[in-house]
């Protein structure tokens, strides 16, 4: 009502009104197109069919692309995923894997790296942070194929040769400690991620507040704990998310690694079993319908993570103040 | 506490901030460091506080040599201009923030807290952040910030040059009457000449990483000992021209092609035996315009201040400028004489720039 009286009252005729208002709608939309196609094709579109498939019994068996011909099996998927007595066991893996490896490594270690590197003259800082980009932007084939070849058996390991060098028994890693290796070699790429983001959010803090907490007292040790943790929350938060949800999904290091093993679903997590039931012929049939339930359910999870995470942490709020410079 | 600081050099590889400074202040002094912009200020009390380590030379504060002790144990407090307030705390936690790290008892930090909070004017705001608020209320802050844990050393890092003329006036006059009161050696940044003259008892004058003269206000604008000294203390600035001193019959007088003035034998006889021209200063003040002025000159532009113009008077290829009254309503164009003060002239040395009255 208050709306019509307003503009009612306007002197501005109501047509002209309209059409500029159509115009920058139309203008805004525009300028999201370009974005807003890429979202639909490359993920809306893709995980209506994945939900589609999910409902079908689909495998290489009874292949085909016909739709009216799919079964449709409702939630029976669902059903026996639920009643899978392994997929249990992949759940608590997949928790294990992304709590250990985000804790240890993609925050506190990246939180380390940062503090000191920015602690230590500039350069001396660069090279440093450098190295630890490098598990990064190598190949993830040949990046594990590094690791396989450090960790292989004797006598062809790299540490089993120093082993033997040093007349200790020798291991097999794969076997006795996959769990470790896993988390380590993941945990080696994650740092970067964190280190760069929590690196840049440290240097933006303004030098004179940083003064102002030596010349006030503190010793560099307690200027982290009262002024630059608090300063880098927004940073730390974002990081926790963003890595947790990009855990929850990569795989690939963890395929070429163990992929799963050893024996029976040791480090096999959520996202690998998705592709190895789809895409793999693990048993010689490629269930389609099976794994999009999967993939399905791990969509959900990282939503719903996502939201309580926003929640948790009340990100509308962060981002709409000032951060650093809220002076 | 007194502070000496004695050849001072911190150079950042090639660049100098600040080279071969020696300064002793006495206890309880308001000592202001002037100069223009990248002279070495901020550099020098950074370097006083602890963050810069000196390349070269001694620092004591009292009798003890610093120049390597942490800023945490030289218990200085420091008001940036930027304010430096933490923005994730509030202005309680602000002022509390050096007690606590001295490990200050609770009940004591909030006796002390509410104490400097009450003397800034500021004791309704202990609960708000940095970012609620005004620009003076957080100077305050840090200004209450520094002096809550008592320093012996006061260090401002030009703390007015973010509030408006108006403010700037009042902290101007809040923190020299609290300085006095507490005692405590200040050290104060600024570029802005008129802060230093009416706060400080004595100025250091800097340029170009170098102290230029070490006096007080009165001495540095009667008795300047360097051209850059006369021109940059006093504002409007002094007017220097190129003259030579001739003495005749005893008599002394500056000359150029469209100027001859008079000059007392005191002034006029140590320029007169300088071999060649020289630099003679005028200040805006010390010239008038007088129907028997003994210059002639014309007006070329007259800037009103209010109380008085501005007015740049050509005479020949000179341009003197000068204060006039705005009664007088001088115009653009007009042709007016001039009269000069000569007992205030300043004369240098065109290639040293160093006083040829003072030493
Ligand atoms: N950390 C640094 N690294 C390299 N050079 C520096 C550094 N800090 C200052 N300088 C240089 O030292 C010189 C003095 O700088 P300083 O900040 O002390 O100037 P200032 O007198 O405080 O100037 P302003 O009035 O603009 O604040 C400048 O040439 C500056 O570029
Ligand atoms: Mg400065």
């Amino acid at each position: 009502m208050s709306e019509q009286a307003k503009s009612s009252d306007s002197s501005v005729p109501r047509g002209i009104l309209g059409s500029n208002a159509l115009k920058s709608y139309l203008g805004a939309y525009g300028f999201m197109a370009p974005a807003g196609i890429l979202v639909i094709v490359f993920f809306l579109i893709p995980v209506a069919i994945v939900l589609y498939l999910s409902l079908t019994n689909l495998a290489s068996s009874n292949f085909t692309s016909n739709l009216a011909i799919m079964e449709f099996i409702g939630l029976k998927n669902y059903q026996t995923l639920l009643n899978d007595q392994f997929a249990r066991k992949i759940f608590f893996n997949t928790i294990f894997y992304v709590l250990v490896t985000l804790s240890i490594f993609n925050v506190s270690l990246a939180l380390l790296v940062s503090l000191l590197t920015t602690h230590i003259d500039r350069s001396a800082g660069f090279v440093f942070r450098a190295l630890w980009i490098l598990p990064r932007i190598t190949s993830p084939v040949v990046y594990i194929l590094i690791w396989k070849r450090m960790i292989a058996e004797a006598p062809f390991g790299i540490i089993n040769q120093f082993n033997e060098a040093l007349g200790q028994p020798t291991y097999n890693y794969i076997s006795t400690n996959p769990w470790v290796f896993v988390v380590v070699v993941n945990g080696f790429i994650g740092v970067s991620f964190g280190m760069i983001i929590f690196t840049s959010a440290i240097e933006s803090i303004p030098k004179d507040l940083l003064n102002a907490s030596l010349v006030d007292g503190s010793s560099k040790l307690q200027r982290i704990r009262y002024v630059i943790m608090p300063l880098i929350r927004w940073p730390l938060l974002f990081v926790v998310t963003y890595q947790t949800l990009s855990l929850l999904t990569s795989f690939v290091e963890i395929q070429l690694l163990t992929d799963g093993g050893p024996g029976l679903y040791r480090t096999e997590v959520w996202s690998l079993t998705a592709y190895h039931r789809a895409l793999s012929n693990y048993f010689g049939n490629a269930q389609w319908g099976y794994g999009s339930a999967f993939a399905v359910l791990l969509v959900m999870i990282g939503v719903v993570l996502a939201v309580i995470y926003m929640r948790v942490f009340r990100f509308d709020e962060l981002i709409a103040e000032p951060r650093v410079e809220a002076l | 506490m007194k502070v000496t600081i004695d050849n001072l050099s911190k150079k950042f590889g090639d660049v100098i901030g600040v080279e071969n400074l020696t300064l002793h202040i006495e206890d309880g002094e308001f000592v202001a460091f002037l100069g223009p912009s990248g002279c070495g200020k901020t550099t020098t009390l950074l370097t006083l506080a602890g963050i810069y380590k000196p390349t070269d030379g001694v620092i004591r504060f009292g009798e003890r040599v610093v120049n390597t002790v942490q800023p945490k144990d030289r218990n200085i407090g420091m008001v940036f201009q930027s304010y430096a307030l933490y923005p994730h705390m509030t202005v309680f936690q602000n002022i509390a923030y050096p007690l606590k790290l001295k490990k200050v008892s609770k009940a004591d930090q909030h006796d002390r807290v509410r104490q400097v909070a009450n003397v800034m004017g500021i004791g309704e705001l202990l609960d708000r952040r940095p970012g609620q608020l005004s620009g003076g209320q957080q100077q305050r802050v840090a200004l209450g910030r520094a002096l809550v844990k008592e320093p012996d050393v006061l260090l401002f890092d030009e703390p007015l040059s973010n509030l408006d003329a108006r403010l700037r006036l009042t902290m101007r006059g809040e923190i020299k009457h609290l300085q006095k009161d507490l005692g405590i050696t200040s050290i104060y940044v600024t570029h802005d000449q008129v802060e230093a003259m009416t706060m400080a008892d004595r100025i250091a004058v800097m340029s170009g990483g170098h102290l230029q003269a070490f006096d007080s206000p009165d001495e540095l604008y009667d008795r300047p000992k360097t051209q850059f000294v006369a021109g940059f203390v006093g504002n409007p600035p002094m007017n220097f021209v190129d003259v030579s001193v001739q003495a005749s019959n005893g008599r002394f007088f500056a000359e150029t092609e469209s100027l001859r003035l008079e000059v007392q034998a005191a002034r006029g006889a140590p320029p007169a035996s300088y071999d060649g021209p020289v630099v003679m200063g005028i200040r805006p003040e010390d010239i008038q315009i007088a129907s028997n002025g003994s210059v002639s000159g014309e007006i070329f532009v007259v800037e009103p201040l209010g109380r008085e113009d501005l007015i740049d008077v050509r005479v020949g290829r000179h341009s003197f400028l000068l204060l006039a009254d705005t009664e007088d309503r001088h115009q653009a164009g007009e042709r007016v004489s001039l009269a000069f003060d000569m007992e205030q002239a300043q004369f240098f040395d065109p290639k040293t720039e160093k006083s040829l009255l003072w030493q």
